[in-house]
């Protein structure tokens, strides 16, 4: 595989920030039960969204913090040309939660919180509880590739255009 | 920040190529040729090494310690030192004093003042202890996937480079283009498309 890392990297950077404000919109924007396939998933924002606009050589960040805080003052920075760079995202499944946020420069976790599983106890506890965190990272890298996969999708489709027109719509309502 | 933290950040990459076999031998090999070494007397401010996840200060690649579920785990160190530039500050002049008083001469030329202020920096760094810094690393070889446990950039770089000598084998930062072209199974024309995409205006 001849993939030119750091061009591609350069080159279609705007790809990160263009899933996250789809994501975004995607979420608000779809009744929570048609999200998933089945009645046990939940996903919605959480309570931080960083934007960021390029205008010439500035750049202009704004971040919001706090729970259903700040819908107006980002959808703002969106009409300006802004796209989401970094969004806190809150997953359910069944009766457990995790919340992270992804960023869209290299699509990476952090503030990754997953659901609890107790304490160790022991040193021959540590073999099983790496084996639960792991498969618990893995459920939610199953979720981001299946939401990226469906965004890239319509990226290259030719449904594209009817998505931003309804984006349009929903920024400038 | 590590794999069993309550809060971790994670960065994913994508491991090109296959490694010798049997794959078992060839990565325990290039985890002990590479494991962290402690270092006492040197004056280099960094030094970065393999280290085992249950046991940070002491590793230990026997056997298949480094084996969790059929995954590879383990760790990567940095121990860096550090020194306030107003205590280098302080020690130049100190040295620079002593060294015009047995010279007799009221300046240093630019050279002499260079060579103080490497010798100071020098004999700080050997007094100074390192502060090591752990970072996790999950490597699912059937996958061709490693987790790297950090956001931090400099991190980041020194495990691409040390991966690179122990494995011989690239790391591929998984980031918006390479996810879409490597792992989500697009169509080839899809991934064509995918070459030609440019900016979306969503205000347009």
């Amino acid at each position: 595989m001849m993939l030119d890392v750091s061009l591609t990297y350069y080159k279609y950077g705007f790809l990160g920030g263009e899933f996250l404000t789809w994501l975004w919109f995607y979420i608000g924007n779809t009744d929570p039960d048609n999200l998933f396939d089945n009645k046990k998933e939940f996903l919605e924002i959480g309570n931080k969204i960083v934007l960021e606009r390029k205008a010439n050589n500035d750049v202009e960040k704004v971040t919001i913090k706090g729970k259903d805080a700040g819908l107006e003052e980002g959808i703002l920075s969106l009409k300006k040309g802004a796209f989401v760079k970094e969004l806190n995202l809150l997953y359910r499944k069944e009766d457990k939660e995790w919340s992270f946020t992804v960023t869209g420069e290299n699509l990476g976790l952090s503030n990754l919180k997953t659901p609890d599983i107790g304490f160790i106890e022991s040193k021959k506890d540590i073999e099983a509880f790496v084996v639960e965190k792991i498969f618990l990272y893995e459920s939610l890298y199953i979720l981001i590739d299946s939401l990226y996969k469906k965004f890239i999708k319509l990226r290259v489709s030719a449904s594209w255009t009817t998505v931003v027109s309804d984006m349009n719509k929903w920024i400038n309502s | 920040m590590g794999l069993l933290s309550s809060t971790v950040s994670i960065n994913r990459y994508y491991v090109e190529g296959k490694i010798e076999e049997p794959v078992l031998d060839t990565v325990k090999k290039g985890l002990v040729k590479h494991s962290f070494r402690e270092t006492v007397d040197d004056p280099s401010n960094k030094n970065t090494g393999w280290t085992s996840f249950n046991n940070h200060f002491n590793p230990n690649f026997n056997g298949s310690s480094f084996v969790i579920d059929a995954l590879f785990v383990f760790s990567l160190r940095i121990d860096k030192k550090s020194v306030s530039p107003k205590i280098i500050r302080k020690f130049f002049y100190i040295e620079a004093v002593k060294r015009l008083e047995e010279s007799g001469r009221s300046y240093l030329t630019a050279n002499e003042k260079k060579a103080v202020k490497e010798h100071v920096i020098d004999a700080l760094f050997l007094r100074m202890p390192a502060v090591p810094n752990i970072y996790d690393v999950v490597w699912n070889y059937e996958k061709a996937m490693l987790w790297f446990f950090s956001s931090n950039k400099s991190a980041s770089e020194e495990l691409e480079i040390l991966f690179s000598a122990s494995f011989n084998q690239s790391l591929i930062k998984i980031f918006p283009y390479s996810e879409a072209d490597i792992l989500l199974d697009l169509t080839e024309k899809e991934r064509d498309l995918l070459s030609f995409l440019s900016p979306t205006n969503f205000t347009g």
